[in-house]
């Protein structure tokens, strides 16, 4: 894990029992977890204003009070089927930071959101090594609740190293 | 009773930095040709630095200031001839004084040494008195700055002065203090002073910001009776004073030997005195200025100054702007009760207001255009702020490289958001430098090819459209093609072979690393200003472009929108999304003919509008949406003109123009190419605005690519 430690210690919010929160949501029946400290709102899907030239996973923008936020749909970027927006759809706007751009936001489409867990640090595995388009460098590891497996996403890692830097690396052709 | 006067001092520096601006411009005109007026705007400003100084305790600078005014003032009474190496002597004076003030207002160490210097300099040429004034010898003391009053009356002859010197008790609250006047007499002549305590209460009584001293003073040496009251000027209504002019031989002998040690002491002692009954005087030292000043040179040395930037964000707004402000806001105000009043009708059942309530609306939207207007004008700064360095500049820079430079400057009052105006001022002093290093010739080079021996510089800045276009231009060497290709081709930035025209050359020299210069000078040839210049520019969502003749010069021409915030746009309808096209870039809209579309080689498509082929862009294929219309004729053409290229952008359809604020794609995603912002609609939908160059240079690029891809397969 490439992650910085003293980073996620920082923002994670901690239980009293010493366990941080995370919400988690569906994509495909798979469970995935964010720290809920950055996660800044959750609203319904209402459409985007598309951009040109960009990777199937970045939908669009949307006007979120006035800062126009882009929209990324995971589904299309973990390479798992697609499917039609529906009312449960909604969008899970986070915040992610990193040293080039500071703090930003944006926002994720996914099938549901879940609910919010209070896992422990030490009932966190580490992710093993699969391939794909998750790889687990955005992973920041696997936790079990109840029978089902909680994939726990590093964003900031995700964001700005897998959705945005995709951008970086191949200029979309038309 | 203590007034705080540090939250003055802010106003005091921005003072101080207006006055030296002044002064420095002042400077640069007294260059061509003496005029009364300006030296007299440069003495005022002097003036009031110095005064303004002494009043918050900035001595120093009060003191060097004094010693620039005695010397401005000769020139000004005509005493003393306005010679070049006395004009680059005060511009050098104001450099020392800016960083005097600037080191003041960081609270920093003043580093005196280079003060000392140039205020030595400053005395040793009033010594050199503008008359062959022969007092100078009867001040042993203070010689330089006493060497050249009273050379009108009394010439060479020695003087006694009384003054009899009697404060009113609040004169200290006024901010007056005797001993700042008693310190500017000895400067004019050897003193002597009599204190009278005499109406001194006793200490329990006494009141510490009340004067109970009387003085006695005796001046010897040549004084007008004019230069002492001028120093009593400012207390002369709330006091008794008496200047009596005792007769001149008596005190000849006193003035040498004895009267200046006297002198010295007499007026420490009466400080001292007051000192240790309670202090009623601030306690200001009596020095003579020059041992103080490197008393603080010593301590000063050791303390290298650090630079550290404490920019206020403030800007001074003309008065006439804040009342426009103010009356518009009022005129809103009463919009605002309008439309409340007129609810309260309609909510009341009363029908035939809705009529009213449509013009109410229709103010309203009137009120808010004008308050924008309004308040984008307080940002708005002439653009003389960033012309006024180079004077000074090219000034500097010509002498040091032995070239002779006329600067030319129009449009300084041409108005620009004040973002664009503090990034702009790199960019172009790049351009200047740029200019004078490589463009102008030395002045045998430039008269061998026929031309003057001085070569023009010129700074031009107006509107168009809603741009602002600065002009830097020269009539110098230009830019040599050949070099220019060479060099490119040897960077490998252009292939050997390649066909370009020499816009496209010209152009070349923004690319990063690019110098032409055979030898690096300090001025500039690194190869790291054109790039940057560029890049500063298009930041600013402007452009840069060059033109040239080689031969007879170049002109970089830089245009800048007037704000960074809010666009003239034109919505215009792609498949179901809308775009904003800038207006400034539009030159018109246009249905188009099909018998005047043509093509070549089936792929590029042309129209021709009044002989002219035009190029056409389909956006919704460049941007890679989908778009409604296919078949050209049932859309629209957008013709624009952007880089000095006109090209025709293929829309579904346009909607109609409105005012958009400008919103960042990079704040939380990136820049995308072809789009150079976002905006909110009215109906809370994201509107991509279109960034023209960008989306004429993408096309292209397809264009390349497609038909490298058609080769390839071939």
């Amino acid at each position: 894990m490439n992650a910085t430690p003293e980073q996620i210690n920082e923002t994670s919010l901690q239980t009293e029992d010493g366990l941080d929160q995370y919400l988690t949501f569906m994509l495909a029946d798979e469970e995935y977890g964010v720290d809920i400290l950055r996660v800044q709102e959750i609203k319904g899907w209402d459409g985007v204003t598309p951009m040109p030239n960009m990777p199937e996973h970045i939908l669009g923008v949307i006007n979120l009070r006035g800062t126009v936020v882009p929209i990324i749909d995971l589904r299309t970027y973990f390479e798992l089927p697609t499917v039609a927006y529906d009312k449960t759809t909604v969008v899970v706007v986070v915040r992610i930071s990193d040293e080039e751009h500071g703090e930003r936001t944006m926002g994720i489409v996914v099938d549901a959101v879940s609910e919010v867990h209070n896992i422990g640090k030490e009932q966190l595995r580490e992710s093993p090594d699969f391939g794909g388009a998750c790889s687990t460098e955005f992973i920041k590891g696997l936790a079990t609740e109840g029978d089902r497996m909680l994939i726990i996403l590093d964003i900031d890692q995700l964001m700005n190293n897998g959705v945005l830097q995709a951008l970086e690396h191949d200029p979309p052709m038309t | 009773m203590s007034i705080d006067l540090s939250e003055f001092h802010d106003v005091f520096f921005e003072e101080c930095f207006e006055g030296l601006g002044v002064m420095e411009s002042g400077l640069l005109t007294l260059d061509k040709g003496t005029d009364a007026e300006e030296i007299n705007a440069i003495f005022r400003a002097a003036h009031s630095i110095k005064g303004g100084s002494a009043s918050f305790g900035f001595m120093d600078i009060s003191s060097f200031t004094h010693v620039m005014e005695t010397l401005l003032d000769e020139m000004r009474d005509g005493r003393r001839q306005v010679t070049q190496p006395i004009v680059d002597l005060l511009l050098e004076s104001v450099d020392v004084l800016r960083s005097m003030v600037t080191a003041a207002q960081q609270d920093e160490e003043t580093n005196l040494d280079r003060a000392a210097e140039v205020q030595q300099k400053l005395e040793a040429v009033l010594e050199k008195s503008g008359d062959d004034d022969t007092s100078t010898q009867s001040c042993s003391d203070e010689s330089s700055s006493s060497s050249d009053t009273g050379p009108a009356s009394n010439k060479g002859q020695s003087q006694v002065w009384q003054i009899k010197f009697k404060p009113d008790a609040g004169m200290m609250k006024n901010g007056n203090d005797p001993a700042r006047i008693f310190r500017e007499l000895q400067k004019l002549a050897d003193m002597t002073i009599t204190v009278d305590t005499a109406a001194l209460p006793a200490f329990a009584d006494l009141e510490p910001e009340s004067s109970y001293l009387s003085w006695v003073l005796e001046l010897h040496g040549n004084v007008d009776e004019k230069d002492i009251r001028e120093l009593f000027s400012w207390v002369e209504d709330d006091s008794e004073l008496i200047i009596t002019s005792l007769h001149a031989e008596t005190a000849a002998e006193e003035n040498h030997g004895t009267a200046t040690a006297e002198g010295e002491t007499a007026i420490a002692e009466p400080v001292i005195a007051k000192q240790s009954e309670a202090a009623p005087l601030p306690d200001t030292e009596i020095q003579p200025p020059r041992e103080n000043r490197s008393a603080d040179t010593a301590q000063a040395a050791g303390t290298p100054k650090t630079a550290v930037s404490k920019e206020s964000g403030s800007i001074r707004v003309n008065i006439d702007k804040v009342d426009a402000l103010i009356n518009m806001v009022g005129e809103l105000v009463i919009t605002q009760s309008m439309l409340s009043q007129i609810s309260s009708d309609l909510a009341a059942g009363n029908t035939h207001t809705l009529e009213n309530m449509l013009d109410g609306i229709t103010q309203l939207e009137r009120n808010t255009r004008e308050l924008q207007e309004s308040v984008l004008q307080i940002r708005m700064l002439p653009i003389s702020f960033s012309f006024s360095r180079f004077p000074r500049l090219v000034r500097d820079l010509s002498n040091k490289m032995g070239k002779q430079i006329e600067l030319i400057m129009t449009g300084e009052h041409t108005e620009v958001d004040k973002t664009v105006l503090e990034k702009i001022g790199d960019p172009l002093v790049h351009l200047v430098r740029n200019s004078l290093d490589h463009g102008i010739e030395m002045p045998d080079t430039r008269k061998a090819a026929g031309k003057p021996e001085a070569g023009t510089l010129e700074l031009h800045a107006y509107h168009k459209g809603g741009n602002i276009i600065v002009q830097v231009s020269d009539d110098g060497a230009g830019l040599n093609r050949e070099k220019l290709l060479k060099k490119a081709i040897e960077k490998g930035l252009v292939s050997a072979n390649e066909e370009l025209s020499d816009e496209r050359i010209h152009n070349l020299i923004f690319a990063p690393g690019f110098s032409t210069a055979d030898q690096i000078s300090d001025v500039s040839g690194r190869g790291v200003g054109m790039d940057v210049v560029q890049r500063n520019i298009r930041d600013l969502g402007g452009n840069v472009s060059i033109t040239s003749r080689e031969g007879a010069g170049s002109t970089v021409t830089i245009r800048l929108p007037l704000t960074l915030a809010i666009l003239d746009g034109q919505l215009a309808r792609i498949g179901n999304e809308t775009y904003i096209v800038s207006l400034v870039s539009i030159v018109e809209s246009l249905q188009m003919q099909p018998d005047q579309i043509s093509t070549i080689t089936g792929q590029a498509e042309l129209y021709r509008l009044r002989d002219e082929y035009i190029p056409i862009i389909r956006v919704g294929d460049v941007l890679g949406m989908k778009s409604e219309q296919n078949c050209l004729q049932n859309g629209l053409l957008i013709v624009v003109e952007a880089d000095g290229q006109r090209v025709g952008l293929f829309v579904d359809d346009l909607l109609g123009q409105q005012q958009v604020v400008i919103k960042s794609l990079e704040t939380n995603f990136r820049q995308v190419q072809g789009i150079s912002g976002a905006t909110i609609l009215g109906d809370g939908t994201v509107a991509l605005i279109v960034d023209v160059p960008g989306l004429i240079q993408r096309h292209f690029d397809d264009c390349t690519r497609r038909s490298l891809s058609l080769t390839a397969v071939a």
